[in-house]
């Protein structure tokens, strides 16, 4: 696989793809950031539309099941006032065994500007990036357990929101770290914006090997791992993805790392907890917390349209600008 | 000409005076100001206050309808716009600072009109200055005045408003 940050930026050094946060800078989430700032008010507005993308064409291919991603993403590209095909893929010719580069060619053949792409295979959006035509953007919407760039930019958004300097915050993501492309890309963004602390909390068989070689700390205990947390994270326990038996069970799981009241208190006062979604109840959050005062889950998908809208809207100036 | 030939309080006097004859002649009905920001902002709030309007002053950034986005990129931090929910069938006053190449009115008439279909809009600027490129002209202004094609006219402020020329090779700035 090439390196993502040379796939990443164009000739001028501008995001042509966002394929990872890998390779990204502390400058340029920042700016992420600071335009999704000014897209977030946008939704309080009479009119939630502006003209920035207008005449651009924005394919979503789920070959995965997504609700909130697909959703945001769709929205997101609307109220910049690109068209948006949502690709069935159910219903599409990919059921009929067409191969991924012949389903791009021909979407390629109908003058798309950006491919929006989910697929459970590690690397599909990488390997989309690397075979499009030139001008076209990809956005990796998630690839196996490997990446989910767009959800980490709006988990760091929504943690901005709430506290304002990432040097000093400790945060905790807890669950099944091992199938969770979304955790890889969170503890990627969270290290780049110099958090002082990522803690993972997780039973062994839900770590992967090399966990700390990403400069976390290791915890497998949840009431010793909460200790003077800013900011938790609860994961969703992937069950689809779970291929050996790694866990004796789901009720067994949730008395050990399943957040209750109880074992949020052992963290700061005005810690937030989080949630990529979708929360299974009951098996990694308690209802009264997933729907407690501390919880910002509802937030983050608010603030992934704005952060989705200020990243489609960064790279379509760096397709625009790229000499053809 | 320099910045010190052109004196702030007494534009803002001559932009007054010919909103005032405009309102009378076009017959605007309680009229709705908007101010385009930043600059627009700062004129509208003084022409709001001497004209004695009681509808709230309207505030419009236009940095997401530029013509020039894709160019310029995003302003990080855009203020939102704060217009009242209902345009329809309104009478408008739109004040900005300075008319250049009229492409920044062009933006605002599009984001006014997002909003809904006005009645009558009327354009008031503190100066017009040459290098008009779209068919859009102000009807009221403080001033007008001619300026070589790299020099730039900008208003500061909030306080004290003041006016400054600056020199740029970039003879098609907005």
């Amino acid at each position: 696989m090439t390196k993502p940050d040379s796939l990443q930026f164009n000739s001028n050094h501008q995001l042509q793809h966002l394929l990872s946060i890998e390779g990204l800078n502390q400058a340029l989430l920042t700016e992420i950031m600071d335009n999704a700032e000014s897209f977030a008010s946008l939704a309080n507005q009479p009119v939630k539309k502006y003209p920035i993308l207008r005449g651009k064409t924005i394919v979503n291919l789920f070959f995965e099941n997504s609700t909130r991603t697909r959703t945001t993403f769709e929205l997101a590209a609307k109220r910049l006032s690109a068209d948006v095909i949502n690709m069935n893929i159910a219903t599409s010719a990919t059921s009929k065994g067409e191969s991924l580069l012949d389903t791009i060619r021909n979407l390629e053949a109908m003058h798309v500007d950006m491919f929006v792409i989910r697929h459970a295979l590690s690397g599909a959006a990488h390997f989309i990036a690397q075979n499009v035509a030139p001008g076209i953007s990809v956005i990796n919407a998630g690839d196996g357990n490997h990446a989910h760039p767009t959800q980490a930019l709006l988990d760091m958004f929504t943690i901005r929101r709430h506290k304002k300097d990432f040097a000093s915050l400790r945060v905790a993501i807890i669950g099944d770290i091992l199938h969770s492309r979304v955790a890889r890309s969170q503890i990627q963004a969270l290290s780049i914006l110099g958090a002082k602390e990522i803690r993972v909390i997780a039973p062994k068989t839900l770590l992967p090997v090399e966990v700390t070689s990403l400069g976390v700390t290791v915890s497998h205990n949840l009431e010793e791992g909460l200790q003077d947390i800013d900011v938790v994270i609860m994961l969703r326990l992937q069950k689809e993805r779970m291929s050996g038996a790694l866990l004796p069970s789901e009720s067994e799981y949730f008395s050990n790392f399943g957040l209750t009241p109880e074992k949020l208190a052992i963290a700061k006062p005005d810690a937030i907890v989080m949630h990529p979604g979708p929360i299974n109840r009951g098996v990694e959050i308690a209802s009264e917390v997933a729907d407690g005062p501390q919880s910002v889950i509802l937030q983050q998908v608010s603030y992934g349209i704005a952060v989705r809208m200020a990243i489609m809207s960064l790279i379509m100036q760096a397709s625009d600008r790229q000499p053809s | 000409m320099t910045p010190n030939t052109l004196s702030v309080p007494k534009l803002l006097d001559a932009l007054e005076k010919q909103l005032r004859e405009t309102l009378l002649n076009r017959k605007l009905n309680d009229p709705l100001m908007i101010g385009i920001h930043s600059g627009g902002v700062w004129v509208a709030e003084q022409m709001h206050q001497r004209l004695g309007l009681s509808n709230p002053l309207g505030l419009l950034d236009i940095s997401f309808y530029r013509d020039d986005f894709s160019q310029i990129g995003i302003n990080p931090f855009v203020k939102p716009s704060q217009l009242p929910k209902n345009i329809e069938s309104r009478d408008i006053i739109l004040i900005d600072d300075v008319f250049y190449t009229g492409r920044t009115i062009r933006a605002a008439l599009n984001e006014i009109f997002d909003y809904g279909r006005p009645n009558k809009v009327i354009l008031g600027v503190l100066i017009e200055r040459n290098g008009q490129q779209i068919p859009v002209k102000p009807d009221c202004i403080g001033i007008n005045i001619n300026l070589p094609a790299g020099e730039r006219i900008k208003l500061t402020g909030p306080s004290p408003l003041a006016i400054t020329i600056q020199h740029t090779d970039d003879s098609a700035a907005a």
